[in-house]
Order: structure tokens, then C-alpha cells, then sequence
């Protein structure tokens, strides 16, 4: 059977589900339910100097019929008192001593630092995550994402907090960067022990077309707020892959944005996360989403001979991999299996509209034919196509050997034809 | 001038079989449509309708939208949605049907939007400029309402002649009361007139009250849509005992009063036609408690519709195949029928026969047809009775149209409705070239 257990920078857990730092982690009570559930560990939501929240605080990007596929909030840090919740990690660890309870901070000075560290740790933290990724209200006082986009603030803040930790420290980035390597960075210089990412994005989510306010709605105001969910995993995917493919950075990553089930889970773990934090489906869906998580996680190593979490973790990495060194001249056209097609001829709209006009319409057929000297191969017909298995990208042996945009810039390296450049 | 229908009539008593849509099942069913490219179920629509657009708009929360887009092509989408057999139409051409799912559901998304219209009130188009022009509609059922809509658009002035005292037609009279009733016919009609300019003439049937000849002296074109005529006889013996009626005579009882049901333990239904499939289940449902189709031959050869018979059968009706009746029999009152078996060529079966007690029968065989009310009219070919036309509806005589049963034979409202748009269209591109029926002088045979 495959072992699921984890290390993340010195974090162990029993499966690599962590519920992040959010809602669904605001009490003992909840993470208790939480660990009974079967979630691996659990980031607690951020202390600091407790705050007031507004109402409503959550907005949901709602497509078709799949409701909160993208979701947003306005919510800030913990507002309950420090005491309480510092008492409920130390009732939580008595109760499920082998299940990580990774505390995360956000306060200003390097005093409030040192204080609100070891009390963490003397409540019975098995890890620190600095949220340097927060994009709304605590930003603006100096906080999250503020210090999370400036690479000095962010080194200075974590060298601190190594300094005074003696259990290890994760920094969560925020995605509001034009590039994420730099923050990552940082982060390793200041000492971190490995980094979780992303944090929300900054966002509008809706707009209240009838009372001309976006949401979600504060009385007759609103703000941007910070946008996750399924929506934002591809995000999420490339600032993971950046990260683990920097040479020179190699930190563990705890992978954030969009996990909804075990596929997802798989995606971070081969882009180089270790682990993976999940927010937004708990919160429309409730704890026991974690069931599949680990079932299907397994079943998938099972099948691929993973004996361990380890073994998968970045295993897709040095296939991501720049533009440039791509192979201009591998070739595909669509191909359309006339037994599958149902004839909706969705493909036929999108290659006309959308792509390269090579695929048409014949008489007295409903399955359409691809003009493969015209088909540039882009994969728009097989996306859009709903009969599964009916469109598949054939590979054409066109004769040229390979050759990238780099071979061909520096030494003259021959580039098959264009297609559909007309 | 629309007539008030009892409110105790028999018809009444009929839960709509296909339930409507809520607004959150609609929306949900409208996010299933993949909005193929040249969609099958628009080909398979015989007005056209954008089906696929339709529902996106439904998808987007754009009813009113939605309900522009299929009266566009259907004014008579409303009653469509529910008349409609989707089963072989749209919902037959779904291309899910090809991938396993279900179909989508396109009736009760288009009763969705087209509900909304009428409760709503929305209204959509207007009278055209008037052009001058004055056009004759013979009958008022959905053919002609049709076509006068779309004349209306077109800015010709319209006269419409109904024998009845009261419109919508077989749409009114003849649709099985699970599916729409007739005081939503008679208002869906109202409201496709309420576009004005369309003069009644209820209780006038050409031919008797109004003579052909004398609609060609007023009117520039003439477009006939009378339908289909009594219910055909059996031609055996006793079968003007009471306690024998027509099939579709017996529906419009139901429908505009009382069925006459009281007292009826076993009804047959002779023929397999979908006139007969509504009777079936119509008799089941107010409470016969016997049921039986009599039918010349197999379930393979039937006309009716196999998702009707399906539905009769769940409903309890049983069938005698490859049997007809040889004669009704009683005392003064259907009391029996004799019947017997016929082979595949509908030969009697030597020593086949057999009796079935009942005290009602229908005869579901067929009507007989009109177009020979049109026979007299030089260059109007009628062949059995079918006024023959075109694909626009043109019968070969100047300024001269006809559309629904009375040119088709027999078919849905849906195909009426058609008919009659298309005829109005060729009416206005004829009266355009200046051609008609010469009521200003233009000269013809």
C-alpha cells in the first residue's frame, strides 16, 4: 500500500492534506472535526491582533450551473482573541499529537514577532507559515500581500521569524507579482524552511448589474477582495512549476489554489508541491471532500508504482520547459473518428471562428472533415468536442528533424513550413 | 367574440402529463445544450426555430429573449411547446442521443420561455406599413393564424373567416387535455391577432355563408386552412347505434363539455392513429375502466406515435391486433362488438371471430377531407380531397394558398404553423410582382 505520509521542510504528516489557513481552520473545534475527517494537518487561520469583519465578506463566480467556481472573500485574519486560540492548538494537540497544526502570523514588529512565535510554539505549533500573501484590508495596513511584494520586507520579516522559531517556518507567497521567483527567493535568503503558495489573487468578482455595486456588497460599497477556488489552479500551477524549477531555490513547497479532489492534488505534487492546502471546497462542500482526496490519491500511486509521496513530487517539472526550446517542427493535425462523432459539429464553429477554418462541413454527413493541409494542429476541435475519445491529435511524420525557436535563432536550425499563415 | 368554455368540462379534470420546468431546472437544463453548429434539432423543427440560441439565452437568464427568437419563427411556439411531439422532432434530432445522455428537454425549455411571454404579456412585433393589399384567410385554426400573423407583419390587410365562434382550431378542439387545453388555445389565438388589423368573421363558412367566388372579388389573395372534415365511418353494420362516435367528434365533446362517460365500463378505440393514441388515454384517465385499441394491424405498422402508445400502454390500455370490427350491436344502445382477425394483407381470418362487450366506441380511422370545397377552381388540383400546393404553400391559381390538414393530409400544429408562414410570405412576394388574384383588374384564367 502507498505510503502517504509527508515532510514538508520538516513537517511531517500522515497525508499531504492541509486544510490552509482560512474559515475552514478558525477553531479547535472545526479542525478537531477536520482531523476526524481525515485531513493530514491543518494551517490554523492567521493570529495576530485580532480584527473586526464586515458583512457580507464572500462572493461566488458562478459558471453555468457549477456555483462557486470561482470564489472570492474580503475576510481578514482571525477575530477571535489570542488566548482562545492559542488554548484551542493546545486541546487540538493533546487529541491528534501525529497531525500538523501549522500556526499562521501576521503582526508588524520584530517584538510582535518574537512574542506571538513562541507563544505559538509554546501552545504546540509543529510549524509556522508567515501569510505575506493577504491582497485585501491587511495589505493596506502594512501587512500580507504588502510585505509578500516587496523581496527586502519579505527576507527581513522571515529572517526574524527564523530566527526566533525553533519549529519550521513556511512563507506563503502572494500571487500579485508580475514573478514569483524573486519572493520566493527572498524568502529562502530570510531562512525559510519552505513556502507555500499561492495566496488569493486580487479581484472584482461580480458586479450587482440591478444596484450598480460589485461584490460582495457592503451596504452600498464593496472592495476588491482576494479570488481562489477551482478557478485560479492553472495560476496556481505556474507559480508552483516557477518556483520548482529555479535552480538554485529547491525548498519545499506547500502547493495552494484551486484543489478540488486527488487530480488536482496529483498536478501540484508533479509541479514539485509536497503537500497541498485546501480552502474553497471545504467551504462549499465541508470536510468530508478529503474521503476521494486520499482514496483516489492512493489508487493513483497504486497505479503508477509510487511507493511514496516523494517519488511524484516534481516528477512533471523538467518537462516544463521555455518556448523556445520547444520542437517547431513536431507536427499534429486533428483526426475525427467518424464512429464516436455525433455530429454536433461543435469543431466545425470553433475551427471557423476560432482557428484555422480546416475543418468543414460535407454533404450528407453530419461528421465533418479535417483539410489537414490546412490544420495547424492547436487542439481547439478536440477541447470544444463533447464525444469522448473523438478527436485525437495525430502526430505526422512531416520529415524534419527537430528544432527550436533557440536552434534556429543561433545556428540556423531548419523550420518546417508554416501552416494556415495565409 | 371568444367563447367561454364551460368550466366543469371533462377536460378539466387533466393534469398537464409533462410537467413544466422551474426556473432553476430550466436554467440548468438550458447549461446542458452543447449550441451545435447547424443544429440538427433546428432541421428537425418545421418552422425552424433557433433552438440552439433559444436556450442559450434561457442559460443567460434571457427569457424575454428566448421567447423573441422562437416566435420569430413560430408565433404559435407557445402551444408548440406542449403539442409538439418532441420525441420525433427536436428532441429525436438532439445530438445526445448519439452520446448516451438524455436529450435535451427543448419543449419545456421552449414552454418555459413562451409561458413566460403569455403570463408576462410581453409582445414582440408589429403591423407592417400598410401596403393596400387585402387577404383572405379561409378558417382560423393554426395555419391561417399563422399566416396572418406574418401578412400582418408584412402590412397586408386581413379578413379571416371561422364557421366556428371561436379560433384555434383542431388546436383547440382535438388536443389531448394533458398537453394543453382549449382556453389556452383560444387565448394563445387572441393574443397572436392582438398584433390588429386582422377582421373576424366567426360563424361565416365559405361556401355556405360566403361564396370562393366572391372572396376572389375582394380580396388581392386567398389562403385556405380548413382542415380536415368529420370523422370517417366504419361502413358496418350498427354503427349509427349510440354508444358509437367519432373518434375526434367524441375528444371535442371532452374537451369543450361533458364526455358522456357515465355508466361506460369497457370503450374500444378502432385505429392506431395518434387521434386514437389521445383517445386511449383520455378514456384511462377519466376513469374507463377498460380500454381497448382495436387496430387492422401490428404494433410495427401503426400510425400512431411509439411513445404514445407506450405512454397508453403504462396507462392500461390493452390492443387487439390484426382485428377489425364486422358490426356493432345493442338494443338501442352499443352494447357489443363483433370482430375478427385479418391476415398481413387484411384478409378476414376464416373462424377468427370473436365479440367484445363495450359501451363505447370510437372510431379513430381517419376524417375525411375538404379540398373539394376548392374543386370548382380552375388551376386548384385537389387529389382525394387534399388540396394540392407547393412548397409555399401555392395552388396554382393566382393569389390562391392553402396550408395545414387541408394540404398536408393531416400533420402537427407545428406543421401548420409552418405552412401558413411560409404561404404568407410567397403571398407577400406575389402581390410584390404584382400578381394576386386580379381583384384590381390584373387578368388571369
Amino acid at each position: 500500500m502507498p505510503d502517504l505520509s509527508t515532510d514538508t521542510g520538516g513537517i511531517r504528516s500522515p497525508n499531504p492534506f492541509w486544510l490552509a489557513s482560512a474559515p475552514p481552520a478558525n477553531s479547535g473545534a472545526q479542525i478537531q472535526r477536520a482531523f476526524d475527517a481525515g485531513w493530514g494537518g491543518a494551517v490554523w487561520k492567521t493570529l495576530g491582533t485580532p480584527i473586526q469583519n464586515v458583512s457580507s465578506r464572500f462572493g461566488g463566480h458562478t459558471i453555468g450551473s457549477v456555483r462557486g467556481a470561482g470564489f472570492n472573500n474580503i475576510e481578514l485574519i482571525t477575530d477571535r482573541p489570542l488566548e482562545v486560540n492559542l488554548r484551542e492548538i493546545t486541546e487540538t494537540k493533546k487529541r491528534w499529537p501525529h497531525n500538523p497544526i501549522i500556526v499562521s502570523l501576521m503582526v508588524e514588529t520584530r517584538e510582535e514577532w518574537r512574542d506571538i512565535i513562541k507563544r505559538s510554539i509554546d501552545a504546540g505549533a509543529d510549524g509556522l507559515e508567515l501569510n505575506f500573501g493577504c491582497p485585501h484590508g491587511m495589505c493596506e495596513r502594512g501587512m500580507g500581500s504588502a510585505v509578500g511584494q516587496e523581496p527586502a520586507v519579505n527576507e527581513r520579516i522571515t529572517s526574524w521569524a527564523c530566527e526566533f522559531s525553533t519549529v519550521p517556518v513556511l512563507v506563503k507567497l502572494t500571487p500579485n507579482v508580475s514573478d514569483i521567483v524573486p519572493h520566493g527567493m527572498a524568502a529562502k535568503r530570510g531562512g525559510a524552511h519552505g513556502i507555500s503558495l499561492i495566496n488569493t489573487i486580487k479581484s472584482i468578482i461580480a458586479v450587482d448589474i440591478d444596484r450598480f455595486v460589485p461584490e460582495p456588497r457592503v451596504g452600498s460599497l464593496s472592495t476588491n477582495g482576494g479570488y481562489c477556488g477551482a478557478a485560479v489552479k492553472p495560476i496556481a500551477l505556474h507559480m508552483v512549476a516557477a518556483l520548482a524549477r529555479e535552480p538554485g531555490f529547491g525548498l519545499p513547497i506547500s502547493g495552494i489554489g484551486g484543489v478540488r479532489n486527488w487530480r488536482d492534488a496529483v498536478e501540484f505534487m508533479l509541479l514539485g508541491s509536497s503537500t497541498v492546502q485546501v480552502c474553497t471546497e471545504v467551504m462549499l462542500r465541508g470536510y468530508r471532500v478529503v474521503e476521494d482526496m486520499r482514496d483516489g490519491l492512493e489508487e493513483y500511486m497504486r497505479s503508477k508504482g509510487f511507493g511514496r509521496v516523494q517519488d511524484m513530487v516534481g516528477k512533471a517539472v523538467p518537462a516544463f520547459s521555455e518556448w523556445g526550446d520547444l520542437d517547431m517542427n513536431y507536427e499534429t493535425v486533428a483526426r475525427i473518428d467518424a464512429d464516436r462523432c455525433i455530429g454536433c459539429q461543435l469543431c466545425v464553429a470553433a475551427c471557423h471562428d476560432g482557428a484555422h477554418q480546416c475543418i468543414h462541413p460535407q454533404e450528407g454527413t453530419r461528421v465533418p472533415r479535417v483539410d489537414e493541409s490546412e490544420c495547424v494542429g492547436c487542439n481547439l476541435c478536440q477541447i470544444v468536442c463533447p464525444a469522448p475519445g473523438c478527436i485525437t491529435m495525430e502526430r505526422v511524420d512531416n520529415g524534419h528533424r527537430p528544432a527550436t525557436w533557440n536552434d534556429h535563432v543561433s545556428h540556423g536550425a531548419a523550420l518546417r513550413p508554416k501552416k494556415g499563415a495565409h | 367574440m371568444p367563447a367561454r368554455f364551460p368550466a366543469e368540462r371533462s377536460e378539466t379534470a387533466f393534469t398537464d402529463y409533462k410537467l413544466p420546468l422551474l426556473p432553476a431546472q430550466a436554467a440548468v437544463e438550458a447549461g446542458r445544450c452543447l449550441f451545435c453548429h447547424d443544429a440538427p434539432c433546428i432541421t428537425a423543427c418545421p418552422t425552424h426555430i433557433d433552438i440552439p440560441q433559444f436556450i442559450r439565452k434561457i442559460a443567460g437568464g434571457n427569457d424575454r429573449g428566448a421567447a423573441r427568437t422562437i416566435f420569430e419563427s413560430n408565433i404559435l411556439g407557445m402551444s408548440c411547446a406542449r403539442v409538439c411531439p418532441v420525441e420525433v422532432l427536436c428532441v429525436g434530432a438532439c445530438v445526445y442521443n448519439d452520446l448516451d445522455e438524455p436529450p435535451i428537454q427543448i419543449g419545456k425549455l421552449q414552454r418555459h420561455a413562451t409561458d413566460r411571454a403569455f403570463e408576462e404579456g410581453w409582445r414582440f412585433f408589429e403591423a407592417g406599413a400598410p401596403t393596400g393589399r387585402r387577404v383572405a384567410l379561409v378558417g382560423g385554426g393554426p395555419a391561417s393564424l399563422a399566416a396572418a400573423h406574418e401578412l400582418r407583419r408584412l402590412g397586408h390587410a386581413c379578413t379571416m373567416y371561422e364557421r366556428r365562434g371561436f379560433l384555434g382550431g383542431l388546436n383547440t378542439t382535438g388536443i389531448a387535455p394533458h398537453k394543453m387545453k382549449a382556453d389556452r388555445s383560444v387565448n394563445e389565438a387572441e393574443w397572436v391577432l392582438a398584433i390588429g388589423g386582422v377582421e373576424m368573421r366567426t360563424g361565416a363558412e365559405v361556401g355556405r355563408d360566403v361564396a370562393l367566388a366572391d372572396l376572389e372579388r375582394e380580396f388581392d389573395a386567398v389562403f385556405v386552412g380548413i382542415g380536415l372534415g368529420a370523422d370517417s365511418r366504419a361502413k358496418a353494420p350498427g354503427e349509427d347505434l349510440p354508444g358509437v362516435l367519432g373518434a375526434v367528434e367524441w375528444i371535442e365533446r371532452m374537451k369543450l363539455g361533458d364526455a358522456g362517460l357515465s355508466g361506460v365500463r369497457h370503450a374500444v378505440v378502432v385505429g392506431a392513429g395518434n387521434t386514437a393514441m389521445d383517445a386511449l388515454r383520455e378514456l384511462l384517465a377519466l376513469g374507463v375502466p377498460q380500454v381497448t385499441m382495436l387496430y387492422r394491424g401490428t404494433e410495427e405498422t401503426m400510425g400512431g406515435y411509439a411513445h404514445e402508445w407506450q405512454a397508453a400502454k403504462e396507462a392500461g390500455a390493452r390492443a387487439e391486433w390484426r382485428a377489425v370490427a364486422g358490426a356493432f350491436e345493442g338494443n338501442g344502445r352499443l352494447r357489443r362488438l363483433r370482430c375478427m382477425r385479418v391476415d398481413a394483407a387484411r384478409a378476414p381470418v376464416e373462424g377468427s371471430e370473436f365479440a367484445l362487450d363495450a359501451d363505447l366506441a370510437l372510431l379513430a380511422i381517419g376524417q375525411s377531407k375538404l379540398g373539394a370545397a376548392l374543386a370548382g377552381l380552375a388551376g386548384i388540383t385537389v387529389e382525394s380531397g387534399i388540396v394540392r400546393v407547393d412548397a409555399h404553400g401555392f395552388t396554382g391559381r393566382p393569389g390562391w394558398y392553402a396550408g395545414g390538414d387541408c394540404a398536408n393530409g393531416g400533420k402537427e400544429v407545428v406543421n401548420a404553423a409552418a405552412e401558413g408562414m411560409a404561404a404568407a410570405r410567397a403571398i407577400d412576394r406575389e402581390l410584390a410582382a404584382g400578381g394576386g388574384t386580379g381583384r384590381r383588374g390584373a387578368t388571369h384564367a
